[in-house]
């Protein structure tokens, strides 16, 4: 009898402690949720009262959780849409606020047994939209492309098509698969493949070096490229939350800007925002 | 019958606590289940609702209004693709605003764009590709396999093969999908050697192996349900076994096959992550089954998750769900009521 008591006196206590503990919850990219995970990690490692709790989904379930009040800060790997800021400015007042915690890179890979080994924006472009459908167009071999790209819940999807694409719409037969880690699967198995994501280490592919234009250089994704405004599809990540930041969450951003916070963006793989 | 009667009203006066906080709490739980699935039925119809007074566009917030702040404004510069030429979207602006009837009834599915397109034809046409190689496949599978068991195996096979493709019905749809994605998909496309490795046929196989167990179970009830006479009078008129199986049997068990085929329909049109990993989900309008397909329960199951509540895109998946709730409904309800009666009829005799 005595160990029952005693063992619901130190459960009680466990969940007194954690009730004590100021939680926040961060949600939202797929492509950042590693790094979130790392940040949260250390910070509390650091901070015992803090409790960070992350969970992915993708950059639009983030932004419709906080729109929704289910969060307080949102990871995105793209800039928010305007119809959200439109919901975020109906229900709170203010269209919230944005921060951006890192760079990272947009790779696009191909087969390994692919001969090419550069494109320019543009032939990614046309390859997507339709316009290119033979390798032999873009001097590689003559076999029909087979295009992938990631859900359309997905921040990379999202800024694939406003940045790369211009906006156009994909062609239909592109085939939309759920994650970066599928996209590299499928195009290591499949020997006319092409695909795009964050920087990956996958087996059976490799990241082509990129052209600005038709005329300029091919560079890789590095982060000296990235970092001296070479590589021509970088993107920020963001965080976003309803109010200006205030107490441990402002803390707790302030952290991830500082030189350790961004640390830690470049120990995951992605390219420090300073 | 009709002598027990009283004494069952006998005991029965007598009355039971117990008895009655036991009958409550079923009923209860009984009254809950049903409702939940109603309560479903309204909110998926609700949800769906303000497609039918969409008003387009009301726009209420000047670009300055909608000025985020910044916070941690410090950071590097980085290049994005020029944007110096003019964006694409001149494909789009050219085209007139379309009633959002016409737009549902379109061909390309492209609802993140920057005029949106909701075609479901392709997603419609997409499900209706997968359910039909699968039930192709997995019908005669199940049947036969189900006849196999009912009137040849010996009872030591029965006694193994019934149970292993009834666990087959309890297997992880994902692992399923998983499976196609990473292996099938792979080796039919060496075998076969087509251009794109996620595909319909890919999807219909892996789907089969969903649906096979639910034929297979349903087939084999009707199955046995046959009465022994029928067996008994072929076998006596000197019929041989598989002329028996196959011109009394299978004939006498057809409403039950029937309902089983129509369930198998039910699930493959509605089943999610297999056709979500192993199609390729690409909106195409083609009748190749060797073309990527994006199916209408892979469309809600990828996108529901992104949508900002209460937006078209998120009452059009709605829609779509409607589409699919009441389709797989009037499958169920068929094989259940209509055919289910027949059968009982058709061996049950008029008592």
């Amino acid at each position: 009898m005595k160990k029952y008591i005693l063992s619901i006196i130190t459960l009680v206590t466990i969940f007194l402690s954690l009730f004590a503990k100021e939680v926040i919850t961060v949600k939202g990219s797929d492509t950042m949720v590693i790094l979130a995970q790392r940040w949260a990690e250390v910070y509390m490692k650091k901070n015992k009262n803090v409790v960070i709790q992350v969970t992915g989904g993708g950059s639009g379930t983030g932004i419709s959780a906080l729109i929704n009040g289910t969060t307080d800060i949102c990871n995105s790997s793209r800039p928010m849409k305007k119809e959200e800021k439109i919901k975020l400015k109906e229900k709170y007042g203010s269209p919230g606020i944005e921060i951006k915690v890192a760079v990272d890179g947009l790779s696009i890979y191909v087969n390994e047994k692919n001969p090419i080994n550069e494109l320019s924006v543009e032939q990614v472009r046309d390859i997507y939209t339709g316009k290119i459908n033979n390798w032999k167009e873009v001097g590689g071999p003559d076999a029909k492309i087979i295009r992938y790209s990631r859900e359309n819940n997905s921040g990379t999807y999202v800024y694939f098509k406003d940045e790369v694409l211009l906006g156009a719409d994909f062609h239909p037969s592109t085939q939309n698969l759920p994650g970066t880690a599928a996209v590299v699967n499928a195009v290591s198995k499949d020997k006319n493949g092409i695909g795009y994501g964050g920087a990956a280490y996958g087996k059976g592919i490799k990241e082509l070096k990129i052209k600005k234009d038709s005329n300029s250089p091919a560079y890789a994704p590095t982060i000296e490229n990235i970092r001296k405004g070479l590589y021509p599809i970088s993107r920020f990540l963001y965080m976003y939350t309803r109010t200006k930041p205030e107490g441990e969450v402002k803390k707790f951003i302030d952290w991830v800007l500082s030189e350790e916070g961004q640390k830690v963006v470049s120990q995951v793989g992605y390219f420090p925002i300073r | 019958m009709e002598e027990k009667q009283p004494q069952i009203d006998l005991l029965q006066k007598k009355f039971y606590f117990s008895d009655w906080i036991a009958k409550i709490i079923i009923k209860t739980v009984a009254f809950v289940s049903f409702i939940s699935i109603i309560l479903i039925f309204l909110f998926v119809f609700r949800e769906a609702f303000p497609l039918f007074s969409y008003q387009p566009d009301k726009m209420s917030y000047k670009e300055e209004e909608l000025e985020q702040e910044v916070y941690g404004e410090e950071h590097i510069e980085i290049v994005t693709p020029d944007k110096s030429e003019k964006k694409l979207s001149a494909q789009n602006a050219s085209e007139e605003e379309k009633s959002i009837w016409d737009n549902i009834f379109s061909t390309i599915w492209e609802p993140i764009s920057s005029k949106p397109k909701y075609g479901i034809i392709p997603l419609v046409i997409g499900s209706f590709k997968v359910t039909l190689i699968a039930i192709l496949i997995a019908a005669p599978i199940g049947i036969l396999s189900a006849l196999f068991t009912s009137m040849f195996a010996p009872k030591w096979t029965k006694e193994i093969l019934k149970p292993a493709i009834e666990i087959l019905a309890g297997f992880p749809s994902v692992v399923i999908g998983f499976f196609a994605l990473i292996v099938m998909a792979s080796f039919l496309q060496n075998l076969l050697g087509y251009q794109y490795r996620l595909n319909a046929f890919v999807g219909g196989i892996a789907m089969s192996l969903a649906v096979i167990p639910i034929i297979y179970t349903v087939t084999e009830d009707s199955l046995s349900a046959v009465p022994q006479s029928y067996i008994e009078a072929s076998l006596a008129l000197g019929a041989e076994k598989w002329q028996t199986a196959l011109f009394v049997v299978l004939p006498a068990a057809t409403p039950g096959i029937f309902a089983a085929v129509l369930l198998g329909i039910g699930r493959a049109f509605g089943e999610t992550m297999i056709v979500l990993m192993a199609t390729g989900n690409a909106a195409l309008m083609s009748l190749s089954i060797f073309e990527p397909v994006r199916t209408m329960s892979a469309t809600i199951g990828a996108e529901m998750a992104e949508v900002v509540f209460g937006e078209l895109h998120y009452n059009i998946l709605f829609f779509l769900g409607s589409v699919l709730f009441l389709f797989t409904f009037t499958l169920n309800a068929i094989a259940e009521f209509y055919v289910r009666n027949r059968l009982l009829k058709k061996f049950g005799g008029e008592k």
